[in-house]
């Protein structure tokens, strides 16, 4: 049904570094009620290195789109809701989906899918086959912003 | 902006001249089309004040370089008979006003759109036997904004029937299609997010009608393409060749979502 097509069986074997060589499987995920309630990974992610993530031009900074509690950084955007309390809002399970594939949640969403590798028009070429976040990635900044509560 | 500070007498003339173009009687080079027509809206009135001061003042506009090369280049012979763009269509200032506003245009013999700066090449080809300027070289950036400048202030017009009606909606598929790994179509930003800012800029229309620009974070002049190739690799799309089919049919879709707009060229933008 619904919940067996939203289940993404990607390729098996989790990559955790990627290689240079080519294109980096994807961790098999499951989704259900709205979530992926499981690790992508065995390590558990990092929120301080997630932080680090979030603000990493190079890894499509979250603050193009939204406002963030990081006050060191200037001009956050406001394409997206505002990350603050965001931690308060959703289960880690939520916000992994979102981080995951927003499209699943919202198929009219403008949120990227950060760990997705399929169904892209003319994508560059040095991002085919790679997802935006590695599976680490993606569970560190989970982690980062699971902590983002409403004071 | 600057009426403000106009005196009376002077605003009266303009109020004058707003007449005639109103009675169709202006002279070519008088008409001042709006800013916005209908809620479409110039890339102009996204930027701040003191961008737009830049581009209202032909001594300040660095954009205005490039115009005294274009002018160079208009009036220099080359190819084996030597001639030049003037042998043929005199000064320019006569003959080029109103042509950057009605382009791209289909053409019978490339049987497809040409823009302004295949035309130049296409010309230079056929009349003088001169080789063709390389997309986005100096020279060409130089020519087509030496000859859009003519058409400022006139309203973007572009035929989007007959013939030229199946490559708009080849362009209207593009500009609605999402792409790239961020998996964005032109219109998710430029028509449903216009005014909300991203990160530090604030989203416009993504409108021609100042184009070539002088693009004031690059320090440099850009075609519509260039800036089409742009905006297609920040999505994490791979880019069309400057001068594409592809490129010529979203420059006639856009050109068209900006119908009545003020050729600006050269227009200064973030």
């Amino acid at each position: 049904m619904l919940e067996l097509a939203k289940t993404i069986l990607a390729a098996a074997v989790l990559a955790l570094s990627a290689a240079a060589c080519g294109a980096a499987d994807l961790a098999a995920y499951r989704v259900e009620n709205g979530g992926v309630a499981a690790p992508l990974t065995d390590e558990p992610g990092n929120p301080a290195r997630g932080r680090q993530i979030v603000r990493d031009m190079g890894h499509v900074t979250c603050l193009i789109c939204h406002r963030m509690p990081i006050p060191e950084e200037p001009d956050h955007g406001e394409i997206g809701p505002s990350l603050e309390g965001v931690g308060s809002r959703l289960s880690v399970a939520q916000l992994r989906l979102r981080l995951i594939d927003s499209k699943q949640v919202n198929p009219d969403s403008v949120m990227p899918s950060y760990y997705r590798t399929g169904g892209f028009t003319r994508i560059g070429a040095q991002f085919e086959g790679r997802p935006i976040y590695s599976a680490q990635q993606i569970e560190d900044v989970v982690a980062y912003l699971a902590l983002l509560k409403d004071k | 902006m600057r009426d403000v500070t106009r005196p009376l007498a002077i605003k009266l003339l303009f109020g004058l001249a707003a007449l005639a173009a109103i009675a169709g009687s202006v002279a070519v080079g008088q008409t001042q089309a709006p800013y916005e027509v209908e809620g479409r809206k110039s890339g102009y009135l996204f930027m701040t004040p003191a961008t737009r001061s830049l581009q209202d003042d032909e001594f300040q506009n660095p954009g205005m370089f490039i115009v005294e090369r274009g002018r160079d280049l208009w009036n220099r012979a080359e190819g084996p008979d030597g001639k030049s763009c003037a042998s043929c269509h005199g000064d320019a200032e006569a003959s080029m006003p109103g042509v950057a506003a009605r382009y791209p245009v289909f053409d019978p013999a490339a049987n497809g759109l040409v823009n302004l700066e295949m035309r130049i090449n296409a010309e230079r080809a056929a009349h003088m036997k001169a080789p063709p300027l390389k997309y986005e070289s100096e020279d060409l950036l130089a020519l087509t904004t030496y000859i859009s400048m003519q058409s400022r202030g006139q309203p973007v017009n572009v035929a989007i029937d007959g013939p030229a009606q199946p490559f708009f909606e080849q362009g209207k598929t593009f500009y609605e299609t999402r792409r790239g790994q961020l998996d964005l179509s032109c219109g998710q930003c430029h028509e449903d997010r216009v005014g909300m800012k991203l990160r530090g800029d604030v989203i416009s229309q993504g409108q021609l009608n100042g184009f070539p620009i002088h693009r004031l974070s690059w320090r440099a002049m850009l075609s519509r393409h260039r800036i089409f190739a742009w905006c297609n690799t920040s999505v994490r799309s791979e880019p069309y060749e400057l001068g594409s089919p592809e490129y010529l049919a979203l420059e006639l879709y856009v050109a068209w979502r900006g119908r009545g707009l003020p050729i600006e060229a050269p227009a200064v933008r973030r």
